[in-house]
């Protein structure tokens, strides 16, 4: 079994593996080497990293069940927020480069395309997220609220994965494999915090 | 003359090759001492020049031949330039069938000796909302029509894409509903702007840009421009078309470029232009409205969209 306290010195190695794509993928947009529409190879790729890095949340907080796996909590918090970070480049990849600051215009989209609606109020609920994960914050405003906060990363989760599910043209198995993932990984938590407790009565 | 290794594609029988050398000449280049393909084609922008619109310029060979959205070699834009080496584009013919009075088998190399080559610079406009310009080389398909000499009961065609699951690695999973067909209107087809094309950039076509024969209709979305042709077949009602049978209310039978009209779940009114930082505004019929709208008179583009 692996100790919090070993796992911890791994910490900034693994911090440095999920920051690193965000300095490749920098370079290769000023070098053009990001293929032939460098905007929106970077967007995806932006997008796609940050589910990623929400399902490893999920995953880390359902397998924080067995005692086994408990190290990894160590670096939730860490992982949740590189998944911030990288859904605000996503977001800011549209509107800056995509769009060019045509607010007008991503105001009326994010309107009226339910996959941007989608993408959007999945990155709204996150930033409360990041917002309370400073350790202060949370002494402040008690674990409970905290909790009840952070139970948001499940409909954003949800939202980004459908988000990703409805931009896709034809074959969606690959969205269809994070939606199943995460529902999977909700359902596990629902049953070990609403199911399991009340057959335990 | 000697010929540099820029010869992906072997073009001696070809009419793009004979084509492409006379241009050259023409323009005073000397072929064959350029080191890669992408310095010859840097120089080649010059002998379509005078086919370009004043606010367009051409995009690379490279560009051109390693961004396709071709879903029988894959989905991702690269998987066509990466998957498609084992496709026998040669040798090639195309079955001519339905509502004509010559229905037939066309060896390929045989038509293209009756058939002139030009040289065609287009708008591409993806109705993924980004763009490119080609220099084609093709020929009318009307010479085609022709040959085909349609009953008068023939209001439409439809091509079809080969079907060779072996060669096109995409066609083994069912990421469309294979083969790709497409259609149109035979005033459409008969449309001057409307070409078979067999080249681009003065190669023949690779793989991945829809060898040896594809349909270019620079006034409609991309995927109106059937790649890889195996069949034509002249029908009397408006036919089946891939996209618009996967998802009608996204994909219409006519998709003309149409900036008013958006695609459900995105804008159509702005357009990438690859090698572009600032998009484009897109123009109704992909620019090309005053050659073509007159197709359309009196239709609701929004219901025929």
């Amino acid at each position: 079994m692996i100790s919090t306290q070993s796992f911890r010195k791994i910490k900034p190695i693994i911090f440095l593996v999920i920051i690193a794509p965000s300095f490749i993928w920098s370079y290769q947009l000023i070098v053009g080497n990001l293929g032939v529409n460098p905007i929106e190879k970077l967007m995806d790729s932006l997008g796609e990293m940050a589910l990623r890095l929400i399902v490893l949340t999920l995953l880390i907080s359902s397998l924080n069940e067995f005692k086994k796996f408990r190290f990894l909590i160590e670096i939730r918090r860490m992982i949740g927020l590189f998944a911030f970070f990288y859904v605000s480049c996503h977001f800011l990849t549209y509107i800056a480069l995509d769009h060019f600051f045509d607010m007008n215009f991503i105001i009326k989209d994010i309107i009226k395309r339910p996959f941007i609606t989608f993408g959007f109020i999945s990155f709204v609920f996150l930033i409360p997220l990041a917002i309370t994960s400073p350790k202060i914050i949370l002494k402040k405003i008690g674990f409970k609220v905290w909790k009840k906060i952070h139970y948001l990363i499940y409909p954003a989760a949800v939202l980004s994965s459908v988000h990703f599910y409805m931009l896709v043209r034809a074959n969606k198995t690959e969205p269809a494999i994070y939606i199943f993932l995460i529902l999977l990984l909700l359902l596990y938590r629902l049953y070990f915090k609403i199911i399991l407790p009340q057959l335990a009565r | 003359m000697k010929i540099s290794p820029l010869e992906i594609t072997s073009h001696k029988n070809y009419l793009n090759r004979r084509k492409f050398i006379k241009s050259s000449i023409a323009a005073g280049l000397v072929l064959g001492s350029s080191k890669s393909i992408h310095a010859n084609h840097m120089s080649d922008k010059n002998l379509y020049a005078d086919q370009l619109d004043e606010k367009d310029n051409l995009n690379s060979y490279e560009d051109i031949t390693t961004y396709n959205n071709f879903y029988e070699f894959g989905m991702g834009k690269t998987d066509p330039s990466e998957n498609s080496g084992n496709f026998k584009p040669k040798p090639w013919s195309i079955s001519i069938e339905g509502l004509v009075n010559s229905p037939q088998i066309i060896d390929l190399e045989n038509l293209l000796k009756t058939v002139s080559i030009e040289d065609r610079v287009y708008r591409l406009r993806c109705v993924e909302a980004w763009s490119m310009v080609i220099p084609w080389q093709g020929f009318s398909l009307s010479e085609l029509i022709k040959i085909a000499d349609p009953l008068s009961s023939a209001k439409f065609i439809q091509f079809e894409t080969v079907f060779r699951p072996d060669e096109m690695p995409g066609q083994k999973r069912r990421l469309l509903v294979w083969p790709y067909v497409e259609g149109l209107r035979i005033d459409e087809a008969m449309h001057p702007l409307t070409i078979l094309s067999t080249g681009m950039y003065g190669h023949d076509l690779l793989n991945q840009s829809g060898a040896p024969l594809r349909l270019v209709v620079p006034w409609k979305y991309g995927f109106k421009s059937i790649k890889s042709i195996s069949s034509i077949r002249f029908v009397d009602k408006q036919p089946d078309a891939t996209w618009s049978m996967m998802a009608p209310n996204e994909y219409g039978f006519y998709s003309n470029v149409n900036n008013l009209v958006d695609h459900p779940r995105w804008s159509q009114g702005t357009e990438r232009r690859i090698g572009e930082f600032k998009r484009r505004k897109t123009l109704p019929f992909n620019g090309y409205a005053e050659e073509v709208s007159y197709l359309y008179k009196g239709m609701d583009l929004r219901k025929y969209y």
